[in-house]
Parts: structure tokens; C-alpha cells; sequence
């Protein structure tokens, strides 16, 4: 372990539980606590935690929040009302994509953006620097930790553990809603596929919450399984499936890129409109392995006219019991391809992601 | 701290290697091994009554987290192969000395396990890994 890694406040109790650490963007943080495949059945089925305190919190608020928030992000935040909250990409002016975050409208005024853990010291960064001339305040809330209890149980477990007008709050919550209460801000988001929440909360609250989880039977889940279930869900990884030298067009995120109203400038619309002008033509699309192996990430990935892509993001499904990807091609790729696995070449089939979401095999045609 | 059989040897590639009254080497991934690679999802067995080195690449073990090959720990003859794996590959992270092992060999000379390492040697070597 590096002595410089970063700690969340749950780490000795990650430990205490047998977790495999790993280190995740200088965070010292849970891979699994036992099996992965395990942790990842209890979220399709039932209830399990993640922490991921180490990912930013970020407030930003004052009289311009809005204004800054449609300049600085490609989705458009006058889509929100009070306690709502949507996917966005923050691009650079060139279009790619410095990070994606989920931000939510606590109120007109006061909105948080919860960003990747690898990027949170340059996002923020960022934000300052086109910060100028909005009448803003931007705060890393480093004093919050952030909890995922994600699962078709997820609802009646937290629920119960809540006080009971916080817990009927949570109850009525549409996806993507959240409810603030004090310090705590709970929303309908995850990143597993499955119905769950997010709760920010004070550093010194979370062990009693995490306990209180535990209590319940809810299993705590590492960064393996948050992996292979978001990869299953269709969901990106920053830094593997996108990045600056992708912009969201190409990375199939061209449904989060608010282009109406024509008027609101925000930063690399200039870029993706010449991209879009041009026409595509690469994009990310599911992969299905037919053969046994693995897809992982880099590997190469050869379209029947010969044309070449590669696997951004691959592992093991296990909901279809086989390894699945996705993938930057060539448009378009047609419905087979070849994978190159460590010197052999298998056949893998091109689908639409999700592959599953709700727990059920979604196996679109491409 | 992991489980170390003090009846079997070890390879430096953490493969564990068993001499069995037939005159056979059971052979598997050591505890150490499984835990670090995680869930195991496929293995490729040997290809039956084919002739390897010492230090031939000849099965496969692929986890969620990434795929390792597994070495011959002694020249010989395959000539079994854990069938159970292909549907049940946490054999080898549940029971990675028993249930779990991938291969037996007919050894060239049944001595040469002898130069692999013991339990406690495996032990030092872990625990050099650790500390770098």
C-alpha cells in the first residue's frame, strides 16, 4: 500500500471486514470483500453498499449557479427543478470529455455535482478557472462521505433504517430525485442498474449508517463488483470508455448533449457541433463474447471489412454467464466481429447495451 | 495470511505440485494465488498426453480480474485434467488444494519435485513480495 493513499472514513471497518484493498486513484479502497461474483448477485437481487466516499462532491452555489452550470456542462441543468438531477459530460473546448458527474438542483441557487474520484482535484480546477464572471462559490464538500445502497431491496432496507417522514421522502422518490435533509442529501441514482440510492452524509455519520446496513444483512460490495455491474448496465468508466481525446459523440453519450436552445453557449459545443457536421463515424457498442475468454480492456477488435476498434471496457457478466465488452468500432460494424484474446481470434456478436438492467437480460439487437 | 500445506511444494509462479503414492504430480494454484486473482471464471485444461517442460505454459486460469497462465511445475506427461472446472471454476478459489487442483503429471523423474520449494521457502518468497 502506498503511504500516500487516501483513506475514506470507513476504512478500518473495510478492513475488519476481510476486503481486499486496491489502490483506486490514490484511494486505498475495497476490490471485494471475499467474491465479487457474490457481492455483485446480492445487488441484482436483493442489497448491497458500496462506499464511495472518494469520489468529489462539489457545491456550487450563488446568484449565478445556473448560469454557470449551462455554460460549463454539455447537458442543460434548466431541466431540473428543485431536488432533480441528471447525467452530464464537462468537456473541454475541444469536445472531449474531462469528466461525467451527476448533478443535482438542490434549490435555484444551490447544486451539487458529484464527480470521479480520479478527476476531482483537475475538475475542480477547471471549474475555477471558467468560474469567471459568474457570481458563484465552489466547494469541495470533503467533510461528506457518500454510500450506495443499491438493489431491488434497497428502497424497504434504507428506508426502515431512516427516520420514518426521511424514509416515506425516500419511498416517493421518482429516479433521479433526491431529498435534502440538514447535511444528508439523498437521491435515486446509482450505477449498478438497478434501483438504489446515493446518500451523502456527514464523515462522522457514515460508520453508523454503514452499520446500520450491515445490521440489516446488506452486503458491502468493492470496485470489482461496482464494475461488472455497471458494465452489464451499459454504463461508462471514465478514463477507459471515454476521456479528453473522446468527445461524447463518439462514446454513444450524444443523448446528454442539451443542443436545444441553440442559444446557450456551453464549453466544446462549437467542437461537437463541427464533429456532428462531419458526420460519425466511430462509436461505442456492446459486445457479446460466443466463445469462452475474456474481453478486456485494449484488446483488438476486427470488423468483417477488415476494419480495426478496440474493447474500452470487458469482463465477465454474470447474468449471462460469458464475457461481454464495450467497444470503440468503426461505424458501421455489422453484427459479428473478431477479438483478438491473447493471440486468438473469437467471435464476439454486436448488441446494443444495456445487457441488463432491473435484473433482466436485455439483449437488444444491434 | 494464506493456507500452506507442508506436504506440497511450490513454484516460484505459485503453482503447488503434489508427489501421490501412483507415482503421479497432482498439481493446482496455491491459496495465495486464487486470492489474489479473485473469482475465477474459466479455466482452460491441458490438453491431455502432451509432453511439457518444467516451466511450460500449458493451462489457462482466467478470474474477473485477469488471466494468469499455469506453468508446468515438473517435465512429464499430462495425462489428467480436472474436468469439474470447466463448469465450476470456483472449485479452485473454494478448494484450491482439493476439489480445486487442474492437472496430474507422469513425471520424467518423480525426484525432481524436489527442487521445487517447501511451504515454509514459498512462505519467505510471499513475504519478500509483500514487503517490496
Amino acid at each position: 500500500m502506498n503511504a500516500r493513499s487516501r483513506q475514506t472514513p470507513l476504512h478500518a471497518r473495510h478492513r475488519a471486514a476481510g476486503a481486499r484493498m486496491v489502490d483506486f486513484a490514490g484511494w486505498d479502497m475495497p476490490l471485494h470483500y471475499g467474491s465479487q461474483l457474490r457481492e455483485h448477485e446480492q445487488v441484482r437481487t436483493a442489497c448491497g453498499v458500496f462506499d464511495v466516499s472518494h469520489m468529489g462532491l462539489v457545491d456550487v452555489f450563488g446568484p449565478g449557479a445556473e448560469a454557470f452550470l449551462r455554460y460549463l456542462l454539455a447537458n442543460d441543468v434548466t431541466r431540473l427543478s428543485d431536488g432533480e438531477a441528471l447525467y452530464s459530460c464537462m468537456l473541454e473546448h475541444s469536445g472531449g470529455v474531462l469528466d461525467d458527474l451527476i448533478v443535482y438542483r438542490l434549490q435555484a441557487k444551490r447544486f451539487r455535482c458529484v464527480v470521479n474520484a480520479a478527476c476531482r482535484d483537475a475538475d475542480l480546477d477547471w471549474m475555477l478557472a471558467q468560474a469567471d464572471g459568474y457570481e458563484i462559490q465552489i466547494e469541495l464538500r470533503d467533510d461528506l462521505g457518500l454510500l450506495a445502497v443499491q438493489g431491488p431491496r434497497a428502497e424497504g432496507i434504507l428506508a426502515g433504517l431512516l427516520e420514518s417522514d426521511v424514509g416515506d421522502g425516500l419511498r416517493g422518490l421518482k429516479p433521479f430525485a433526491c431529498l435534502e435533509r440538514g447535511d444528508w442529501l439523498l437521491g435515486r441514482t446509482g450505477y449498478t442498474g438497478e434501483d438504489g440510492f446515493e446518500v451523502a452524509l456527514p464523515a462522522a455519520q457514515i460508520a453508523g449508517l454503514w452499520q446500520g446496513l450491515m445490521d440489516a444483512g446488506v452486503a458491502p460490495c468493492g470496485l470489482g463488483a461496482r464494475d461488472s455491474l455497471r458494465l452489464e448496465a451499459g454504463m461508462h468508466l471514465y478514463g477507459q470508455d471515454m476521456d479528453r481525446s473522446t468527445s461524447p459523440l463518439i462514446s454513444r453519450l450524444g443523448w446528454t448533449v442539451a443542443w436545444q436552445p441553440r442559444e446557450r453557449g456551453f464549453v466544446g459545443r462549437e467542437a461537437l457541433l463541427a464533429e456532428r457536421e462531419a458526420g460519425r463515424t466511430r462509436n461505442l457498442h456492446g459486445l457479446v463474447l460466443e466463445e469462452r475468454g475474456m474481453l478486456r480492456h485494449g484488446q483488438q477488435v476486427t470488423l468483417a471489412n477488415g476494419r480495426t476498434g478496440h474493447i474500452t471496457s470487458g469482463g465477465f457478466s454474470p447474468a449471462l454467464q460469458c464475457s461481454i465488452a464495450l467497444a470503440r468500432l468503426p461505424e458501421p460494424p455489422g453484427d459479428r466481429v473478431s477479438v483478438d484474446l491473447r493471440g486468438r481470434s473469437a467471435p464476439a456478436r454486436v448488441v446494443r447495451p444495456p445487457f441488463v438492467r432491473h435484473g433482466r437480460v436485455m439483449l437488444g439487437k444491434h | 495470511m494464506s493456507d500452506l500445506p507442508t506436504d506440497l511444494y511450490y513454484a516460484s509462479s505459485h503453482e503447488w505440485a503434489r508427489l501421490d503414492d501412483d507415482g503421479l504430480i497432482t498439481v493446482g494454484i496455491t491459496d495465495h494465488a486464487q486470492e489474489a486473482l479473485g473469482d475465477l471464471v474459466f479455466v482452460e485444461t491441458p490438453s491431455l498426453d502432451s509432453s511439457v517442460e518444467a516451466g511450460d505454459a500449458c493451462a489457462v486460469v482466467e478470474s474477473v480480474k485477469a488471466a494468469s497462465d499455469i506453468f508446468a511445475p515438473v517435465a512429464g506427461v499430462i495425462v489428467d485434467a480436472n474436468g469439474r472446472l470447466t463448469d465450476e471454476p470456483e472449485l479452485v478459489n473454494t478448494d484450491p488444494y482439493g476439489d480445486g487442483w487442474i492437472m496430474r503429471i507422469k513425471p520424467e523423474e518423480p525426484d525432481l519435485i524436489e527442487e521445487l520449494m517447501s511451504a515454509e521457502d514459498y512462505e519467505h518468497m510471499l513475504a519478500a513480495e509483500e514487503e517490496d
